[in-house]
């Protein structure tokens, strides 16, 4: 049936976490928005105790990604430093074993604030992830890792300032292209991974952006995601290389959340300050009665809806255990979207108001762009989008 | 909990919409579009569905079958897939029953709803729009005034589909500054129904200008008596409608492009293979899935009898400039071939184009 009404459980879960939001991330935001690379120790302390009460954001499913959108609503920056499993955890739980679960994992419910980052993007390549450069050699019962990874969100926070870890996408066989590439989980500490340089962004500044230099990095055989084995099934693509990008049907939709929270946010904004003024706005006047600036409101309002329900949809989708992957790009493109296009119009509409650092809006503005950028660009989404409506693959549509 | 699947029902509803859709409408729309004519045995087999006439009480000889918003929007957008003029014309009889079984009092059920429960199509019609700029559904220029017991109706009225033909006119006038409905039956003095009015798109759907002309008609023909209608919940009603059928002609256009892209080969490869034609298909689809949840969303909270204005503006609102983009779009994909009436796009562009015209020309 047809519904629209979250539970019990997930109404409660989005009070809660709003209320979180609310109380322990917008009173710090500007400060770590101002203070890039030092790191709020303590609200990640605050919610790592919080994580281990059971009071968790983390989580991949629907209630989760509400839970998400909340946070973000309060900080997104601050929001990519709380401890988890987070993307690398994504991987693990995509490809990995039972043991491997366990092992990665299972730390993350005692000790000191962990989190799992994930490492892709190259100098040299970002959304044609086959192109990767970075090696695994197999040396005995070892990998042997070489290699240079940029943009890692978390990074330093994964195996620098805790026991996290950070998966690392390598060729085991550069000929075999895509199906050589594999998924490798280098723990905190291991010799041979260092953080190089920390990224000065646009927004999200609260997170770290971070390069990590694999230099002969050796990690234990079993720290393989998935088989080692390189199988050239089809010309489109391996198991594992699916298997890999199966990790994106999860990670888009929540981008999306993400997006949304930061969305909702700079619209909240602009509609309290339009009551305060006494400025109403009339949603059912026919079109040419409205004034251009109930027009832009509903236009926002509308666009936020429509990224909300297709993110729901891709939920919605993976709870029932059916295939997402189309509907999952098409909420983190639309998302990407509609959170620029809310938070520009925003600080647009505000005016001063919107561009002066007095406020968070043009934060949210800064910090919305990367829900477009990240997780895949808006426009490798609207490609995989393109090539599931057509039905054609890769090499089909490029 | 968040659920975007139909009940099963809902989903059987659909399948036999979606097939006359595809077997009857289809194949005849093009034609209908050229002369301006429905085949009546068309409206028939699609009347004998029986989409509106199920949801009607048992005891005025309907099914009892409940009245959905939701299910209304599942069929509005698989009929207007198929052709939105032959959608207007086969839905057109639930303007005025469905005002009258939500909001109607006891008699003009008893009264107005038995007709439609028969096996044959039997038209009626509502008439909201009215020719002039400016044109506000809140403000009406055809009014309504009581004089000695009965109520007068003046002013002007334009899209009213099968006026010419229908029993029944639901019109809609200003009663002391607010939009109250009236019951006029055919042939009332004072109504008159004007030529047949030559549209852009729908050019299969007869829609008329008609006056009202010191029209009297019983007090007792007010929509819902004395306690009159909610205006609003019927606005909203029509919003979704619109939009559900926007969706469905936005669907056509873009599967229509998506496989001509396909088929179509230009230096050496299909053009759906250029970014440039398969990101325009990519955004059409999003757009399409999109206003569809966006509209059930606004039908959900119709049928759980909540207010729902915010929701079925914003579908229509976004509806509105959605169709028009898709369907622009998909005439675009195909170039010259496009523009050409050989090809279904240029219609539905035409079509398209009078979403943010059809205020109350359909209802859920």
């Amino acid at each position: 049936m047809i519904d629209f009404e979250l539970t019990p459980e997930q109404k409660e879960a989005v009070e809660a976490a709003h209320k979180i939001a609310e109380e322990l991330f917008r009173p710090i935001s500007r400060y770590y928005d101002e203070h890039e690379h030092e790191s709020p120790k303590e609200l990640i302390d605050t919610l790592w105790a919080k994580r281990q009460e059971g009071g968790s954001f983390g989580g991949l499913d629907m209630t989760a990604a509400l839970r998400t959108e909340e946070i973000c609503w309060g900080d997104a920056g601050l929001y990519l430093c709380s401890p988890s499993p987070g993307l690398g955890g994504a991987a693990v739980f995509a490809s990995g074993t039972p043991e491997q679960l366990q092992r990665f994992l299972g730390n993350y419910n005692e000790g000191g604030p962990k989190w799992g980052a994930m490492a892709m993007t190259e100098a040299g390549c970002g959304s044609d992830t086959s192109a990767i450069t970075t090696t695994a050699v197999r040396d005995g019962d070892e990998w042997v890792l070489n290699g240079e990874k940029i943009f890692v969100t978390y990074g330093k926070k994964a195996i620098v300032d805790s026991k996290g870890f950070v998966v690392v996408w390598a060729t085991v066989d550069k000929s075999a292209g895509r199906a050589g590439m594999k998924p490798f989980v280098v723990p905190a500490g291991t010799p041979g991974a260092r953080v190089e340089k920390m990224e000065k962004k646009l927004g999200i500044r609260a997170s770290d952006t971070v390069t990590i230099v694999f230099d002969n990095c050796r990690i234990p055989f079993e720290n393989i995601l998935g088989s080692p084995e390189v199988r050239k099934i089809d010309k489109s693509g391996t198991a594992g290389f699916k298997k890999a990008m199966a990790t994106f049907d999860v990670t888009r939709p929540l981008i999306a959340a993400q997006a949304l929270g930061v969305g909702r946010a700079a619209l909240d904004f602009v509609k309290e300050a339009l009551e305060k003024e006494g400025i109403e706005i009339h949603y059912g006047l026919p079109r040419h009665k409205l004034t251009a600036l109930e027009r832009d409101i509903m236009d926002m309002e509308a666009n936020y809806k429509a990224a909300k329900l297709l993110m729901l949809r891709a939920f919605s989708l993976m709870a029932q255990m059916l295939p997402n992957s189309l509907e999952a790009s098409m909420a983190k493109a639309k998302a990407g979207l509609a959170v620029t296009k809310i938070t520009q119009k925003a600080v647009e509409i505000m005016g001063p108001l919107g561009y002066s650092r007095k406020y968070l809006l043009e934060k949210w503005m800064r910090d919305g762009k990367i829900n477009d950028i990240f997780e895949g660009t808006g426009q490798i989404n609207m490609l995989v989008v393109a090539r599931r409506v057509l039905d054609y693959s890769r090499e089909q549509l490029k | 909990m968040i659920s975007f699947s139909p009940t099963e029902e809902q989903q059987m509803i659909v399948t036999m919409v979606k097939q006359f859709a595809n077997d009857e409408m289809r194949k005849i729309y093009r034609e209908c579009d050229e002369s301006g004519e429905i085949p009546a045995r068309v409206i028939d087999t699609a009347w004998g569905l029986g989409l509106v006439s199920t949801s009607i009480s048992e005891e005025h000889g309907g099914l009892g079958g409940e009245h959905s918003a939701i299910t209304g929007a599942l069929i509005a957008e698989e009929l207007a897939w198929g052709d939105l003029s032959m959608t207007m014309h086969i839905l057109c009889p639930a303007l005025m029953v469905y005002p009258v079984l939500e909001m109607g009092t006891e008699e003009q059920k008893k009264k107005y709803l038995p007709a439609f429960c028969q096996e044959k199509y039997k038209a009626a019609t509502a008439a909201l729009i009215e020719p002039r700029f400016g044109f506000d559904p809140y403000s009406l220029s055809t009014t309504a005034t009581l004089k000695d017991g009965s109520y007068v109706l003046k002013g002007q009225k334009c899209y009213v589909p099968l006026a010419a033909d229908a029993e029944l006119l639901l019109v809609y006038a200003a009663e002391k500054g607010k939009s109250q409905g009236f019951i006029i039956e055919k042939g009332t003095r004072g109504l008159e129904v004007g030529e047949r009015e030559k549209n852009m798109g729908i050019r299969a759907l007869a829609t008329y200008e008609i006056s009202l002309k010191d029209c009297h008609i019983p007090k007792e023909n007010r929509l819902g008596g004395d306690k009159g209608c909610d205006f609003e919940r019927i606005m909203n009603c029509f919003r979704v409608a619109l939009s559900a059928m926007a969706v469905g002609v936005a669907k056509a256009a873009f599967e229509y492009s998506r496989d001509y892209a396909k088929e179509r080969v230009a230096f050496g490869e299909p053009i759906a293979a250029r970014q440039a034609i398969a990101f325009m298909l990519a955004e059409m689809a999003i757009e399409v899935d999109a206003t569809r949840l966006m509209n059930w969303e606004a039908a959900w909270k119709l049928d759980r009898k909540e207010e729902a204005t915010k929701e079925a503006s914003l579908a229509k609102n976004y509806a509105d400039d959605m169709v028009l983009i898709v369907t622009d779009r998909a005439v675009q994909v195909l170039g010259g071939h496009g523009y050409i009436r050989e090809h279904p796009v240029e219609l539905w562009l035409r079509n398209g184009r009078g979403f943010a015209t059809f205020d109350g020309m359909a209802i859920v």
